[in-house]
């Protein structure tokens, strides 16, 4: 007893020699069947160049396009003669001209000796897969189907819509059960005669000539009418990607195919000489009891299309340029924004630094240039603290940062003398902390030395921006993580804000602050913001300010006062 | 940043295709064919177009590269070389030549004369467009070459597979090493910039806009926006009524220049490993500055000239170097999308 092999050819021809040579050389009968597409002259090369083996037969041709009836016909035909020339075959495979045996052939035959009533074929119920790409899924069985796919597209998906409109529905004969699977499939001699044979095939044949790549329908339906023993797996290994395309393997899958275990793999890139060097010659074999484990295939593909379906984060280059709100993450990693702190805050960048290990920048979008950490001109030497080159592309320069630090945590400063542009691009972007003491930004008007009048437009033209940059913030589009606080709440009691932001960073600071930043002087800041009331400009983003000092607990004489924690 | 052009926006890009396609058929004239072996081009060939002036010390390893890739033949116009190139060329079985004798400036830096042999050999084709110092590497391009990602491409309907290029540069200054004919050139150019790279979208015609690296760092630092293009689409699947229209940066009809995904995901996309800076460069920066036909406004870019002349070293603390296309998937310079999905990170 034995087990014979019906392949489909249609391109590659000198590689279907070799598998069916490889086949026949281990005593497997072969009937090919050659696409009616390939030309006379090649086909009958094909045939004379097969002329020396034994067993190698040819069947009739038909014209095999993908989704349509013709690649069952061929198979029935092809597996009807097969049966009928070689009564020792027990089991039919079926394989394909790109098929390739991944283990001694012997080993095949010893493990369907083994299994001699068992049908091996892949066969679900539609509504049990969710492989089906492209919406198809029980109405391939439900409607007609007439017209090529892939040459007649237009006319394909117009008279599906028809159909739908009509409510056109076609029944299923003879109380079958529509399944699908992996069109390879290795049946015994029972089932597949049975099949074939079967009285009503006429009125079946018919049936599916309509439904939609019946390949994956016809025998994996009817097998269900007839085998006592299904084994609902394909032993041939093949891979769909997310667009159901089929894998190709290359010469650097060795290793992984190597490791199945299984049988037969398909679709084998032609050219990959690797491939068929290790697998056709490799003859002696381990002759491994082994079971087929294509699950150790399965995870590495599995994470390949999960990693398809979220791109890397952050990045903007050649092959991605996600268009805005379709990113799947604006940024590379989480990064803070921080808004009056160092206005208010004599030390703030290296207490940070000092508190959270992380990069602590200073206004990265200042007018003049960029205030990298530790007065750098450059992050990772190509990233220039030219402000002309990233005003050039300034929200680009924020992915482009978090990108090329990704793995070391960035935080900087920004207020509303910087460049705005990026604050929907902030806003927007989970991967953002954005910390706001409102109104800080009058603090270094306060205690600069300008001409009042000069100071009064200055603080008219901040308020504007920090107010246009609040809306910003406190829109329904936004998905940063923001905490927003007016000067005179912050500076009620600082502690406590402070200690959730860092709580929020990261895992370095979980100890309680041992040590405060040091708040500027603010004596007389009240009377600052009187004066600026009194010439018309009123400053509001601050909160209340009680102008006289006296009666603020606020009012630092000497030293600033300073907030410890107990 | 991405929206659906107007209908007259299309007409219009329609025009300067035909504009485009008409201008090259009327510079046919400008080159002769030299040794043209075009009857060896089989149906499934992948044909490489190149113009080419001086070239003799890239050519060797460039053929090299490409038949290691699988291209079946070529396609060279040679802009008036006086270094034996063409020499080197009609020697080669798989090289078809033609002498192009008008201005390279004037033809569009050499695109109406690729544009003519395109029309003419590539169509139905799998093309690569690139220049002499521009070698194609992609997602495991040494077990896979051009006939298996042309195949994958074809499979999805793509027509085409876009590129970053990389300027690769020596340690020390440029002249200061040392090049023979048939080296491979990373030999000697063993780093790059791993970052400073910026992209955009030009909504025109619909395609990105990268700049960045070495060059952009060294000399471009204060006008941003002459820095170097850097993206390309040197791999496409030629239908007679396309074209390119600046260098292989953008071409027509606008969904060619699709090669990026803009939905989150990542399209298969490979890099230009650019040879631009062995040894010979400053040397050439000399004779490209008084050719003046290299830019459109040549002047502007005389301080570019001047700084390359000087042989400057374009190393720095940050500079990488090159290990392979591994490496640079890693960094997010090359991708591999569906095509290569594993070992990404």
């Amino acid at each position: 007893m034995t087990v014979g092999v019906v392949m489909l050819v249609h391109t590659a021809l000198g590689r279907a020699e070799q598998a069916a040579r490889h086949w026949a050389a281990s005593g497997c009968p072969v009937m090919i069947h050659v696409d009616k597409s390939v030309s006379r002259k090649v086909y009958d090369g094909f045939v004379k160049a097969l002329d020396d083996v034994p067993h190698i037969n040819f069947s009739k041709r038909y014209r095999c396009e993908w989704g349509t009836w013709g690649i069952v016909a061929a198979t029935q035909t092809a597996s009807a003669r097969l049966l009928d020339e070689f009564p020792e075959v027990r089991h039919v495979y079926l394989a394909s001209g790109s098929c390739l045996p991944l283990r001694p052939v012997q080993e095949l035959i010893d493990y369907l000796a083994a299994r001699p009533r068992t049908d091996f074929i892949e066969s679900a119920t539609t509504a049990d897969v969710p492989w089906t790409v492209g919406g198809l899924d029980a109405e391939r069985f439900t409607l007609r189907f007439p017209f090529s796919w892939r040459k007649r597209r237009y006319l394909f998906d117009k008279y599906v819509q028809l159909q739908r409109k009509l409510r056109i529905k076609r029944s299923v004969p003879g109380g079958l059960v529509p399944h699908m699977g992996s069109q390879w499939w290795c049946l015994s001699r029972q089932t597949l005669s049975a099949i074939l044979h079967d009285p009503a095939r006429s009125d079946y044949d018919r049936y599916f000539r309509m439904v939609w790549i019946p390949d994956e329908s016809y025998f994996q339906t009817l097998a269900r009418q007839y085998s006592t023993n299904i084994e609902s797996r394909s032993l041939t290994l093949s891979k769909f990607d997310y667009q159901g395309k089929p894998h190709i393997f290359y010469d650097d899958h060795l290793q992984l195919l190597r490791r199945s275990d299984c049988f037969v793999a398909r679709k084998i890139w032609p050219h990959a000489h690797r491939l068929y060097d290790a697998f056709l010659t490799d003859t002696a074999g381990a002759m491994s009891k082994q079971e087929p484990n294509p699950g150790k295939i399965d995870r590495v593909f599995a994470k390949a299309v999960e990693r398809r379906v979220r791109g890397r984060a952050g990045l903007y280059m050649q092959s991605r340029f996600p268009r805005e709100d379709w990113e799947n993450g604006v940024t590379a990693a989480p990064y803070s924004m921080f808004q009056g702190f160092a206005e208010l805050f004599e030390d703030f960048e290296p207490w940070l630094a000092k508190a959270t290990g992380a990069r602590v920048h200073g206004h990265l979008f200042a007018p003049d240039r960029v205030h990298f950490a530790d007065g750098q001109t450059a992050m990772n030497g190509a990233l220039s603290d030219s402000a002309v080159l990233r005003d050039y592309n300034a929200k680009g320069f924020l992915t482009n940062l978090i990108w090329n630090t990704r793995g070391e945590r960035q935080c900087f400063q920004f207020g509303p003398t910087d460049n705005q542009i990026i604050n929907w691009r902030v806003a927007k972007d989970p991967n953002a902390q954005v910390s706001v003491i409102t109104g800080a930004w009058a603090v270094p008007l306060f205690r600069s030395n300008a001409n009042f009048i000069d100071l009064r437009q200055e603080a008219a033209r901040l308020q504007k921006i920090e107010s246009d940059h609040l809306d910003v913030l406190r829109s329904t589009w936004t998905k940063a993580r923001v905490r927003i606080w007016t000067m005179a709440e912050f500076i009620e009691a600082p502690m406590e804000p402070l200690q959730t932001i860092l709580d929020e960073i990261g895992p370095s600071t979980q100890r309680r602050l041992a040590e405060a930043p040091r708040m500027v002087d603010l004596t007389g800041f009240g009377q600052f913001l009187q004066n600026l009331k009194n010439q018309g400009m009123h400053p509001y983003l601050m909160g209340d300010f009680p102008v006289d000092p006296g009666e603020t607990a606020r009012k630092p004489r000497t030293p600033p006062r300073p907030y410890v924690v107990r | 940043m991405h929206h659906t052009p107007t209908l007259l926006a299309r007409y219009k890009l329609r025009l300067r295709r035909k504009r485009l396609l008409w201008r090259a058929f009327r510079k046919r004239l400008e080159i002769k064919a030299v040794s043209r072996k075009t009857h060896n081009i089989h149906a499934q060939d992948i044909l490489v177009f190149a113009t080419v002036r001086n070239e003799a010390q890239r050519l060797p390893y460039f053929l090299d590269h490409y038949r290691r890739l699988g291209a079946g033949h070529f396609l060279i116009v040679d802009n008036q070389s006086e270094d034996g190139t063409e020499a080197l060329l009609r020697a080669a079985p798989d090289v078809s030549l033609w002498r192009g004798t008008g201005s390279y400036k004037a033809s569009r830096f050499g695109m109406d004369w690729l544009t003519c042999l395109q029309w003419r050999y590539g169509h139905g084709h799998w093309t690569v467009t690139v220049d002499a110092d521009e070698l194609l590497i992609y997602p495991d391009w040494e077990k896979r070459d051009l006939r298996a990602l042309t195949t994958w491409l074809d499979m999805r309907g793509l027509p085409q597979f876009g590129a970053l290029m990389l300027d690769m540069y020596p340690k020390g200054p440029v002249a200061a090493h040392a090049y023979t004919p048939g080296q491979t050139p990373t030999d000697v150019l063993q780093w790059f910039d791993a970052f400073g790279y910026w992209a955009q979208m030009q909504p025109k015609m619909g395609n990105l806009w990268l700049q960045g690296g070495a060059r952009a760092r060294m000399f471009f630092g204060d006008k941003p926006q002459l820095a170097p293009t850097l993206n390309k689409i040197p791999l496409v699947r030629w239908h007679r009524s396309y074209v390119f229209v600046n260098s292989t940066h953008n071409a027509l009809p606008p969904a060619l220049n699709r090669s990026y995904d803009t939905d989150g995901f990542e399209k298969p996309s490979g890099v230009l490993l650019h040879t631009k800076l062995l040894p010979d460069a400053p040397e050439r920066a000399r004779i490209e500055k008084l050719r003046a036909e290299h830019f459109a406004r040549p002047d502007t870019y005389n301080d570019y000239y001047d700084d390359l002349a000087a042989s400057p070293d374009f190393w720095c603390e940050s500079s990488v170097r090159y290990e392979g296309w591994q490496q640079l998937m890693r960094l997010g310079l090359m991708f591999g999308g569906d095509w290569h999905p594993f070992d990404r990170h």
